[in-house]
Parts: C-alpha cells; structure tokens; sequence
C-alpha cells in the first residue's frame, strides 16, 4: 500500500482566522491523507518542531492578517537550518499578488489565496511532495 | 391572522392553481433545480401565501415599529427619523495614518468611527512584545498606550462623534484608554457615546483572539456594565456579536441562535453578580453580518429583534428600552472574491440593502479590495458612497420595514426563530453556553457548516461568480494600500521614550494595585482606569492580569 502523504496545518503568530486551515484540513483528510492541525497561535520553533515530532510531508501555513512576509519565511528559514527542505510547503491566505514571487523565493512552493478549490491544493500537494 | 373564511377560500384556490397551473407548467418547463434551499439549507417553496402566516398574530407577533415585540423595528418612524450611522470599521499601521484615514473618511460624509486594531493589541500585547513580530498595525492600527490613543483621535471631536472599537480580551484597558484620554481633553465621561466589543463568548466560539479563561472573562464584562451605567452611560458596553460567528462559516440561523444565546447569557451573569437587569440591558447592542441570501439577512434581523423582545421580558426587563434589540451589521468579508475584485461593489450593495431593509441602526460596507489586502482610501470611499446611494437614491427609507407583511419574509421569520429556539435546547443538553463551548459545539456545527458550504461551491452547487462560473483570467488591476515602512520603528521608539519619562513609581503603584483588586471581587475598572492614566501601556496592564487569571488555550479541533 502506497504511504499516506502526512501534513501539518499550521496557523502561525496571532491572527485567529481558522476556518480556510479547518477547511482545507478536512478537504486534505477526506482525500486520504494524514492530516494534523497544530490549532493557534504557533511560533515557528513550535511549528518545525511539530513537523519533526509528526515526520510530516507536507505543511500547509495560513495567515488572513497580512503577517506572512515575516511568518511565513521565518518558518522556511528555520526549516533550511534544520535541513528540511525535502518538506514541501504551501501557504494560504490574504496574500497580495506581489507577495507571491517573494514567499516562493523563500521557500513557499505553492500559494493560495481566496476562491482556491480545495481539489487543486490536493492536486498540488500530490504532484510536488518531495518524499 | 386572517379571515377564516377569507382564509379556507385563498387556500382552495392555491390548491387549484397548484394543480391546473404549477403542475402542468413545470412538466413543460421544469424548474433550474429540483429543491432550491437558502443558505442555512433551508429549503425555499416556489410560492408563499396567506397560509403560510396564517397562525400569526398581527398584533401580538407583528405589531407596530417602536411597539412591543418590536419586530418591525425598534422606532416608531425608523430612517424617516434619522438614517443610520454610517460607520466604516477602519485601522492600519500607526496611530498617525489611521487618524488621518479617519479624518478622510469624517469628511467624505462617514457618521460613526469605528477602530480596528491590530493583532497585537487585540491580544494585550504592546508593538514590541515577541509575540507581536510581523503583526505590527497589518490587521487593523497598532494601540500600546494612552498616548497612542490620544494621536489616534487627535482633533477629531470624540464629545460629538461616537466610536466603536473593534476589542475584546483587554476591552476594559482600551476602554480605559478612550475615557482617559476624553478626560484629558476636558470632556466628561458622561457625555462620551460609543461601543466595545468585549463579547468574548464569541471569541472562543468563532473569532478565536481570547485571552483569559472564561470565568474571569465574564467577570471583566459584567464589571463593564456596571461601570458603564453607572460612569458612562451613552456608552454600549458590549455589542454581543454574530459577525464573526458567520465569518468563521456558520449558516444565518446559527449566526442568530449562537448571538441571541450568548446575549442572554451575558445578563445571567450580570444578575448573578446582583445588577438589576433594566440598569445595564439598555447598554447591551448587538453585531451581525449582512451575507448573500437576501430575504434570509432580512428575516435574520427581524426574528433578532423579537426573540430578544421576547426573551428580555421573561428575564424580566420592564424599562421598554432593555427590550430594544440595537445592531450594527457589516457585510459579508467571507463572501468577497479575491478575483474580479470590483464585482465586490455589486455584492456590498444588496448586502448592505438587505442590512438596511432589515432596519439595523449602523452599518459598515465592505471595500472591494478586501479579499487582497487592506483597503485603499478610494475602495474605503466607494463602499461609504454605496451606504449613501441607500439612504439618499434608492427610496427605500421612505417607509419602515417595507418587507413587513410578506408572505416569504414573515414565514421566515418565523421559521428561523423557531430553529434558534432548537439551538437553544442542544446548548441547554450540554449544560449551557460555557460547557458547550468547552466541549466544542459551536466550533464543530461552525466548521460542518464552512466545510459543506465549500464543499458545494466545489460541485457548483453554489454558484459563486468569478469563482466557479464566470471565470475571467486577467491581471488584477486595483491599486494596494502601501504602509508607512517606518511606522513600526516610530511606534517602538515612542513607546521606549514613553516608558522612560512617565513616572514609574506611579505606574508600579497603580499596576498592583490592579494586581491585588483583580486577585478579590471589586469592580476593575476604576483600577485600570488609574493604571492607564498613569500610562502604564497596554502590555503591562494586561500582563498583571495575565498573571492573576491565566490564559485559555483552545483544544485545536478542525
């Protein structure tokens, strides 16, 4: 049996916009995939520690508060120390447009913002998992 | 409500046009859907007729505006009167840029203010807090201190505009802040007008920026209301909210049950506490969300104003002004699209005519730009043109409650009041408000709902448009709110200076002073008043209070 693709949903600094991470969270779970959700107000030490603990995949960020330039990348930072690059990360949001190139420099591969169809998070994740 | 007669005749002749006429016309040209159901999954017949209401009683259930139980408002002459305040939620970066946005909108014809603050100061903590890192004024201005205060309202006449402020947690420091700085200015308490939040119930149900645990919290609050109607009584010391609740994803009907619930709540814990219900229940106002589904909006509002009628007299109000239900609504931000953002403008519009026609006292219009980023000053002013094009172009305010009477409306009224009350008894089997929050009702009804909902946009089911029909690929071309980049250093600088200068023996003093009030049972306002006076900041007054109650975390559901 292929090994389930593994992904934490994180909800990094303060803003306590849950319902697009829940969202996504089920539409990952119901697409077969093991799906653990740190719930609020996560650091990003407690975030990659988190991702360790689980061995996860995947993480998938979300932040509505506009904070993701600085949340965002201190996670991918922490992730490249550690030499975790083989994590696939996405990031989901109120993300401006010209954001974008910059959170995928960083390390964000994919970005999804209002309107996305849960399905093509899913296609995504599956198409560009490292491991 | 009608004639028996009249009624048994209308009834036989429904029956005959469903037969002869309905029936033989959809075998022909069949309806778009085989059930068409509102967005609480409600399902909605092709026809409402007299039939429909007929177990209502015009007199007892309708009744007339500004009349007992108040269901066609709470006025008797409604915006013939007076329009409602239109009041534009609105905050970013410093306190300097959002004073300036203020005065922008003031003078473009704004009747209210209406704060937002951003992350960390809804969670008490000050600009230069650790947790605090990349939040800095991103989701609403950035308020540490009275000082910061005072430039927010910086020569704007807080004696005659009234404010809303956006906060929950630390409501009662940053209430503290506004008196303060009213009585710095030489203006009386007494006269000031306006609104905090401070409805935590919702924060743990939907909007999720708590801070303590629930037992304090609810303490914090009812020493609001005390305090409020005894020291400042034109000031609404909460606005028990369904905004949120409906952002998170909740249907209209748990938007209603779960808001009215939490408001009766907050008054057992006021009398609890030994406040008599008609000295604080004028003070109490309301919160909710104009969404898409039009007739559901306005049947929302309506059922919110009589069940509470209802309610309040049973708990046992007898000043006619604690059964008024008073509201603010705010559009939609879940339902704007991030793609083809000026199409927002249309959705704001029959939103915010719904939010009218359901006779809320204040509205806030959504800015088209809202689905990519905080509003620019020219989105922020075509959503306050759309309110006045309401109030002045479209006629609509010539007459109260014009929807009144509808077969539709009132049939739907009716039902969605009867289904807060089938709420009401699932949160009654779990103990009530608290213990249901504890054991996570509300969060899952909230997250099945959001979930099926999307679920449905996904099989087109719900037709967003721009999302899943109508499409369009093209460069998004609206301009973006740039912020000061220096903002965040000012702030920090003002706030080391400000630590420096203010007299600190003081500061330490009324700090534990607070420290030792809130560890009893005494009113805390007086006590953070002083702390704030002597411009402890927010962080500082907050931490005190940290330390004494603790912190709520939530078990992270999804």
């Amino acid at each position: 049996m292929e090994k389930k693709i593994r992904v934490l949903i994180a909800k990094p600094g303060l803003d306590g916009h849950d319902r697009g991470a829940k969202v996504v969270a089920r539409a990952l779970r119901d697409a077969g995939m093991e799906v653990i959700y740190t719930g609020l107000h996560q650091t990003a030490d407690m975030v990659v520690e988190t991702a360790i603990q689980e061995d996860v995949d995947v993480i998938g960020l979300s932040l509505l508060s506009g904070a993701h330039m600085t949340l965002f990348v201190d996670v991918t930072k922490l992730l490249k120390q550690k030499g975790m690059q083989d994590v696939l990360v996405v990031g989901g949001g109120i993300i401006p447009e010209q954001d974008a190139p910059k959170l995928k420099k960083a390390g964000i591969s994919g970005i999804f913002g209002p309107g996305t169809h849960c399905e093509d998070i899913v296609k995504f994740i599956k198409k560009n998992v490292k491991r | 409500m009608f004639d028996k007669k009249e009624l048994e005749k209308i009834k036989q002749q429904k029956d005959k046009w469903i037969k002869n006429i309905y029936s033989t016309h959809i075998k022909k040209h069949p309806e778009r859907k085989k059930k068409f159901e509102n967005l609480s999954w409600n399902e909605i017949k092709n026809l409402y007729t007299p039939d429909d209401i007929a177990h209502l009683d015009y007199i007892k259930d309708i009744g007339f505006p500004g009349e007992y139980p108040f269901l066609r408002g709470i006025h008797p002459t409604k915006y013939r009167g007076r329009l409602w305040t239109f009041r534009q939620f609105s905050g970013f970066g410093s306190a300097e840029e959002t004073n300036k946005r203020y005065k922008y909108l003031l003078d473009h014809g704004e009747t209210g203010l209406s704060v937002a603050f951003d992350y960390p100061t809804l969670y008490g903590y000050d600009t230069d807090h650790k947790m605090s890192r990349g939040e800095f004024g991103k989701c609403g201005v950035a308020i540490s201190s009275l000082e910061d205060m005072e430039i927010l309202f910086s020569g704007i006449p807080i004696d005659k505009v009234t404010t809303s402020m956006t906060i929950n947690g630390p409501a009662s420091i940053v209430w503290a802040f506004y008196i303060a700085n009213a009585e710095n200015r030489k203006i009386d308490r007494r006269i000031i007008g306006g609104t905090i939040q401070n409805d935590i119930l919702k924060e743990y149900i939907a909007q999720k920026s708590f801070i303590f645990p629930p037992e304090p919290s609810m303490r914090l609050i009812v020493d609001t209301f005390e305090f409020g109607y005894k020291e400042v009584p034109k000031w609404n010391t909460i606005s028990i909210s369904g905004y949120h609740i409906r952002e998170a994803g909740s249907t209209a009907v748990q938007e209603l049950a779960f808001t009215v619930g939490d408001g009766i709540e907050y008054i057992k814990w006021a009398m609890k506490r030994g406040l008599k219900i008609d000295d604080f229940a004028p003070r109490l106002s309301f919160f909710f969300n104009a969404h898409n589904d039009f007739f559901e909006e306005i049947s929302k509002y309506r059922a919110a104003r009589r069940i509470w009628a209802r309610e309040l007299k049973r708990l046992g109000a007898k000043k006619p002004r604690s059964l008024l239900m008073r509201f603010h609504t705010q559009t939609a931000g879940c339902s704007l699209t991030a793609q083809q953002p000026e199409i927002n403008i249309s959705r704001v519009t029959l939103q915010a005519l719904s939010a009218v026609l359901g006779g809320t006292q204040s509205l806030h219009t959504n800015s088209m730009d809202e689905a990519l980023a905080l509003p620019s000053e020219k989105a922020a002013r075509i959503a306050l043109r759309t309110q006045q094009i309401i109030a002045h172009e479209s006629g609509v305010t010539d007459t109260v409650d014009p929807l009144g009477g509808s077969y539709y409306i009132e049939w739907l009224t009716d039902k969605m009041e009867e289904e807060t009350y089938q709420y009401w008894d699932k949160v009654d089997k779990f103990g009530g408000v608290l213990p249901a929050i504890e054991k996570g009702f509300y969060q899952r009804e909230i997250a099945n709902a959001a979930y099926k909902y999307q679920k449905e946009i996904e099989e087109k089911k719900q037709i967003v448009v721009g999302i899943n029909e109508y499409q369009m690929d093209e460069p998004i071309e609206i301009p973006i709110l740039k912020m000061d980049e220096k903002g965040e250093e000012r702030q920090i600088n003002r706030l080391k200076k400000l630590r420096k200068d203010r007299n600190n023996q003081k500061v330490e003093r009324n700090l534990s002073a607070l420290r030792k009030a809130a560890m009893g049972d005494e009113n805390l306002m007086p006590y953070i008043l002083d702390c704030v006076h002597s411009y402890a900041t927010l962080g500082e007054t907050c931490q005190v209070l940290r330390d004494v109650f603790g912190e709520y975390e939530e078990p992270a559901i999804y």
